[in-house]
């Protein structure tokens, strides 16, 4: 067959309704099926009260004016808000730098730190929240970042008592975890600036920062872009590294949405309201691909 | 719309759409309530689901299954499961709703009650009635069916453990620190002090787990305000934030203030505790009879069983209630399916209170609700000591959540931490479990 004319096999079959519809039905068929039936299914249970044994209860929009009036879930709302900036901010900003370390000082010999740095991210992550747990213990089974406060003087610190020392161990560990991940990301995005267009850079003076500012930042923007919709809309998600770390306590100090919705539905047998805290957590994914989107085609068009 | 090739509009809401999906599908998967698939007149095993914590259950049917009630196990072979503590309320609610409960299941404690999801359905089998028709509801002994029906609001749960509680020392840790065992609260936390400035971790608790804690507050109020205290609350006659139930708030509050838990109290986890008490690093711990089998364990005991002590939770000055009230637990709640329940199962039932008590006493050193049919030789002092303080005990407690719903007892136990971090004020503390049991009614 020559080349010709296999395109114009490829023109006709796609250009035959029918074809389309065998070729893409099956898989639209799946994907509806475990994906939209029962986000659908969700969204309606949130308008009512119960669970499968119980039987549920038509009650409206009251599980939304309770979602407004409980402390639990505003502060669930603003801790997974919170989290999600600190995080996307860290892991962006080390990501960067890193892929900035390795094309411009470490060149063809990063191989390895690029490895080592990507090594936690193959790790489970419940894995990594005891490691940390236990790195931070404090007590009789004191980790080593205590024993290290105590060597020098500082004296241990019992960091899972409280909220702001759990959200300081969730942070680094979350960093740690997944900044090699964010590192090769960008680094790819970074070999696909042209050697010429840096060169032609330097020879018009640019060199260290200002080479940066102008040329690199510029130039990798859409995976940049890529990274931050990747990494808020997945640190939204927070789940198992928090539960591991110390189930989203103490109290509630540090349980976000997810496991606010895990609790209310598996733990208390409220699949209504859970339905509903599932349901502001998507909006919230919703709204900021929507913002990130919009602010940067701005940001492509003008340049 | 699906025909025309996707532009990149609707690719790009198609994304939106998959990645926000990703969570609400979770919920909405597990929300199917399924089809009847159960059926059939009845069982074809003693299927048997118990807790993961506790092998106790478990293992001991299993040794009566191949002794004294290998009969009934040929007619119908035991089959038993386990589920983690934390997942039995989710696993129940779906195993219900599917139709396909085991034979004996242990369940959450709101979802047995006669208002729970399980009691309303009228699922589960009405021990007392079935029992008393199979010749053998003498067998379970009065101080448990009265516990369990007290919790529970029925005799839905068999007593396969019948806990009391209280606090265990270190008989030689309180002798060279020159202490009598304390007769009231204020002695009690003299005691503590006492031990903390010599140097042992005063009382350990498995602080991450939140219940020894909010134990603590449970019992002050029952010696301050007397036995039926949480019930007024249950009904409404009194609430949570009322200054005489802050004060007991306040008072376990001022136990963490004072560093008398030791260091790093709200992750200490159960091993490490038991290791505490048991290792000699610490003088006391508030614990259960179930904490017998570390006890009597030599490879585990290393300050000997002969040294450990066991007193009733102290009175409060001026308080109505007294320390011969014994704070008692009947463990999680084992219930036995309504629809599956047949003669085979009753012939089980009768088997396994006829003979679980001594045989559990017997192998594990376990004490149960259930009547000693065979004298059980060679018992530890200490167990026989705590055997015979559930034979004469004439009024036994509940603990601070039993008669709480899912939500206000989880809030209740995870708060914790924060109380006696400081983080969180007694007020605060007992006004959130008021707004949560509020929100329940």
């Amino acid at each position: 067959m020559r080349p010709a004319e296999g395109h114009n096999t490829v023109h006709r079959v796609l250009g035959d309704k029918k074809a389309i519809l065998i070729l893409l039905g099956p898989a639209l068929l799946v994907y509806t099926l475990i994906k939209l039936v029962p986000v659908a299914w969700s969204f309606g249970l949130s308008f009512f009260d119960g669970n499968p044994l119980g039987g549920f209860t038509f009650i409206g929009f009251d599980n939304f004016v309770r979602f407004f009036n409980d402390p639990q879930a505003i502060h669930a709302l603003g801790f997974t808000v919170l989290y999600a900036v600190v995080i996307t901010i860290g892991q962006i900003l080390l990501g960067y730098a890193l892929a900035l370390l390795y094309v411009f000082v470490l060149k063809n010999a990063s191989n390895f730190v690029r490895t080592v740095v990507f090594f936690p991210a193959v790790i489970p992550t419940v894995a990594v929240g005891l490691l940390f747990r236990s790195m931070f213990a404090v007590g009789q089974n004191e980790g080593p970042v205590n024993a290290a406060l105590d060597a020098i003087g500082l004296g241990s610190v019992d960091w899972f008592a409280s909220g702001a020392g759990t959200f300081i161990v969730a942070i680094l560990m979350e960093l740690w975890r997944s900044m090699g991940f964010f590192a090769v990301l960008l680094y790819a995005g970074l070999l696909d600036i042209p050697e010429e267009t840096l060169e032609s850079a330097r020879l018009d003076g640019a060199t260290g920062l200002k080479l940066v500012r102008h040329i690199v930042i510029p130039l990798s923007l859409p995976v940049l872009l890529s990274s931050v919709i990747f990494s808020i809309n997945n640190s939204l998600k927070v789940f198992d590294t928090i539960l591991a770390l110390n189930g989203g306590g103490p109290g509630t100090e540090t349980t976000p949405l997810t496991l606010y919705m895990f609790n209310t539905v598996f733990s208390y047998s409220d699949y209504g309201y859970g339905s509903t805290i599932a349901l502001v957590l998507t909006i919230l994914c919703l709204l900021v691909t929507v913002f990130i989107f919009r602010s940067a085609r701005r940001d492509i068009t003008r340049n | 719309m699906f025909l025309t090739p996707p532009t990149r509009r609707t690719r790009r809401l198609t994304t939106l759409v998959v990645a926000a999906g990703a969570t609400a599908a979770l919920l909405a998967g597990c929300a199917d309530s399924g089809g009847s698939t159960g059926g059939g007149d009845s069982a074809t095993a003693f299927s048997l689901l118990t807790p993961a914590e506790n092998k106790v259950i478990a293992s001991e049917l299993t040794t009566l299954s191949t002794g004294q009630c290998s009969a009934e196990n040929t007619a119908l072979p035991l089959d038993s499961q386990t589920v983690a503590q934390a997942d039995v309320v989710q696993k129940i609610t779906l195993l219900a709703s599917q139709d396909a409960l085991p034979v004996q299941f242990v369940a959450g404690t709101a979802q047995v009650k006669p208002d729970g999801d399980l009691g309303k359905n009228g699922l589960l089998l009405d021990y007392e009635k079935t029992l008393t028709d199979l010749g053998v509801w003498d067998d379970i002994l009065p101080a448990a069916v009265s516990t369990i029906k007290s919790v529970y609001g029925g005799m839905v749960s068999l007593p396969y453990q019948y806990n009391i509680e209280g606090i265990f020392y270190n008989k030689q840790l309180f002798a060279a620190n020159g202490i009598q065992e304390p007769k009231t609260w204020d002695e009690l936390v003299a005691a503590l002090t006492t031990l903390k400035a010599a140097g042992v971790v005063p009382l350990t608790e498995a602080g991450n787990q939140g219940w020894p804690i909010t134990r603590l507050i449970g019992n002050y109020i029952f010696r301050d305000l007397g036995p039926d205290a949480m019930k007024a609350v249950k009904d409404g006659s009194a609430k949570l934030t009322d200054p005489e139930y802050v004060k007991a708030a306040q008072a376990i509050a001022d136990l963490g203030a004072a560093g008398l838990f030791g260091e790093g109290i709200t992750s200490r986890d159960t091993d490490t505790a038991n290791a505490q008490f048991l290792s000699g690093q610490a003088a006391a711990t508030y614990n259960g009879s179930w904490f017998l089998a570390n006890l009597n364990d030599p490879a585990q005991n290393k300050i000997g069983a002969e040294n450990v002590g066991f007193m009733p939770f102290p009175n409060v000055a001026g308080g109505k209630g007294d320390s011969s009230q014994w704070p008692a637990n009947a463990g999680a709640a084992m219930a036995t399916s309504q629809k599956l329940y047949g003669p085979k199962v009753g012939d089980w039932l009768s088997c396994i209170a006829t003979n679980y008590g001594s045989a559990v006493m017997k192998d594990q050193g376990v004490i149960s609700g259930f009547k000693l049919n065979t004298p059980v030789e060679d018992v530890p002092p200490l167990t026989g000591e705590l055997q015979g303080i559930v034979n004469d005990a004439t009024q036994t407690v509940l603990w601070f959540e039993a008669l709480m719903d899912a939500k206000t007892t989880k809030d209740a136990q995870t708060n914790v931490a924060l109380l006696i971090s400081g983080s969180m004020s007694a007020q605060d503390y007992m006004a959130l479990l008021q707004s949560d049991l509020d929100q329940a009614k």
